[in-house]
């Protein structure tokens, strides 16, 4: 038994941590809400990395795809639809279409083309978003409570999204795990590795690589919904092609060799995010060094450190 | 006679001012290696391309078991039975010798998109693939990742990955480039083997070879067929001997 689990200890392990965190001093309203946070960043990290690191995808725009699950949120909020069952299933469908619609046209391209053009939709999202002045325009969209459950006002019990949030979490890693290990993620990973050579063997990427970029998308939808939740405000600033960068950022923070290395990312980025901030408030004068550092000198992100340290 | 496996007519290709390819009509048919010659730059790989699909040709016709074919992509080819080698080797470096060739099975057992099992555990698949190396002496080297192969091992690795697909003709670029001379005699064995079963069209610089496998060959100058013919027609063609000026075959 506990050699089958070893090869999962770091992923367990974080799990662990993550579950007994609010029993360990990050139980008050603050820490809460940081954690919450971290958790809903990794959940959509979790669909880039599966897109990076699995399908050789760089998307600059996946933040646009949480932007369309939270702003489905607020639509709904203005319409007083607010029940969980509606919500998060509209933000799902959302996040999912807008990736399917703008991967279709993005995934024709590839390398720095497949960045830009990604980036280019994400910044369209961006200024639609800024342009709809009925939800705020510029200055976002406050809620007054957030999206019920079965009729409870359950997802405002701190304890009780923290732990929703750490379900959906682990529950999006081993689908990730899956699919990638799955026929249809051989097919990703080979179409990453050299296309032509996929091609050669009678396989068309295309079809592949949108249903995984749609995917990411939908994961990255409800991601929105849940952050809009966490933050009972939806700003464009969601959207802003920095939110992309941040969230491209954590999947090689943390490493691209395994799909934890996303949650790890997120986690350290948040982490690293509010204490420097705390520090000073040059703290970008601290993080930015910090990233090429990371960029430098570890090539595997942070699921490479330990390996790194024993060799010394 | 039997229609032929592949027939090319009138292909015609240029890189700007360069013509590469230039008006060439050939034909495998099954069970025939039909091997193409010609010195470096001749134009062999780009007229490889433009069978596998790779390169559209700006002219002519490429028709597949009487199928024409000119306009199908490089996928679409695979799938009806073309499959290739590649002249510089693409292996996936960082798969395992058996995944490389069980993607290819994989691609043969219909669309991909299953989504739970991992696909590395499917015995069926790993049978098949596993089957496939045994054809060419790398059943011991399965584990191994591709990337940390030796060249020669790359070479048969892409053999085994073209017979996993099952192909009806194999389009072979140069197969015993940069082996060793034990790994070209046991390579030369292997398509000796597999000869029978196959159409080939086989793109290769080591004479001896050439001349011990092919049923025909074709000589490739300049983008042009000079001359095509049985092996003993082809090397006592004076054509090809000023062509390869000097060179002993
Ligand atoms: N994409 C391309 N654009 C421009 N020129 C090209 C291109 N590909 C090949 N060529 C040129 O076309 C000619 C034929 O190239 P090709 O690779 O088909 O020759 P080959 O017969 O396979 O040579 P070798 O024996 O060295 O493999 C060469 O002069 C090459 O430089
Ligand atoms: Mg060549």
């Amino acid at each position: 038994m506990l050699a089958r689990l070893k090869p999962h200890a770091v992923p367990l392990a974080l799990f662990a941590a993550l579950a007994l965190a609010p029993l360990l001093g990050f139980g008050a309203g603050h820490s809460l809400s940081l954690l919450a946070r971290a958790i809903i960043l990794a959940l959509s990290a979790i669909g880039l990395a599966v897109l990076v690191g699995g399908a050789g995808l760089v998307s600059l725009g996946h933040a646009a795809c949480m932007g369309v699950g939270a702003y489905a949120v607020v639509m709904l909020d203005a319409a007083r639809i607010t029940d969980a069952l509606v919500v998060f299933p509209v933000a799902i469908l959302a996040g999912g279409l807008f990736a399917l619609l703008t991967g279709a046209v993005a995934i024709r391209t590839s390398g720095v083309n497949f960045i830009m053009i990604t980036l280019a939709f994400g910044q369209m999202a961006f200024f639609t978003a800024a342009s709809l002045s009925a939800y705020g325009g510029d200055d976002g969209y406050t809620f007054y409570g957030r999206t019920s459950l079965f009729g409870t006002r359950l997802l405002e019990d701190r304890w009780f999204f923290h732990y929703a949030l750490l379900l959906l979490l682990l529950g999006a890693w081993y689908g990730g795990r899956r699919l990638l290990a799955s026929r249809f993620g051989r097919v990703l990973r080979a179409a990453r590795e050299n296309p032509l050579r996929t091609q050669a063997l009678g396989f068309s990427p295309y079809p592949y690589q949108l249903l995984a970029y749609t995917l990411a998308g939908a994961l990255g939808g409800l991601a929105g919904a849940l952050l809009a939740n966490a933050t009972e405000f939806v700003a464009p600033s969601f959207i802003a092609w920095q939110r992309s960068g941040d969230l491209l950022f954590m999947v090689i923070l943390g490493g691209l060799g395994q799909l934890h290395g996303a949650i790890l990312g997120a986690l350290a980025f948040v982490l690293l995010e509010e204490y420097l901030a705390e520090l000073t408030p040059h703290w970008r004068l601290i993080f930015g060094p910090l990233l090429v550092l990371v960029a430098l000198y570890l090539k595997g992100g942070l699921l490479s450190l330990p390996g790194l340290l024993r060799r010394g | 006679m039997a229609e032929p496996l592949l027939e090319l007519r009138g292909l015609h290709k240029a890189f700007g001012a360069l013509v590469v390819t230039d008006a060439v009509s050939l034909t495998v048919n099954p069970g025939e290696l039909h091997a193409i010659i010609g010195p470096n730059g001749a134009g062999k790989t780009t007229l490889v391309h433009q069978v596998s699909g790779t390169l559209a040709p700006d002219a002519g016709q490429v028709f597949f078991a009487g199928q024409d074919i000119t306009a199908l992509p490089l996928a679409r080819r695979a799938r009806l039975g073309l499959a290739r080698s590649f002249q510089i080797t693409a292996v996936l470096p960082g798969f395992s010798v058996l995944e490389n060739v069980a993607l290819a099975v994989q691609a043969r057992a219909g669309h991909s998109f299953r989504f739970w099992r991992p696909a590395a555990t499917e015995a069926a698949l790993n049978a098949q693939a596993m089957a496939a190396l045994e054809q060419v002496g790398l059943a011991s080297r399965a584990a191994a990742q591709a990337g940390a192969l030796s060249h020669g091992e790359k070479r048969q690795l892409e053999l085994a990955i073209a017979l996993a697909m099952q192909p009806r003709l194999l389009l072979l670029d140069e197969p015993l480039a940069g082996a060793g001379p034990e790994e070209t005699e046991r390579l030369i064995g292997i398509l000796q083997g597999l000869k029978p079963h196959y159409g080939m069209l086989l793109v290769e610089h080591d004479m001896p070879a050439v001349f011990a496998l092919a049923d025909r060959i074709s000589v490739l100058v300049y983008g042009q067929v000079i001359a095509s013919g049985a092996p003993a027609s082809i090397r006592a063609n004076p054509a090809v001997q000023a062509a390869y000026l000097g060179e002993d075959f």
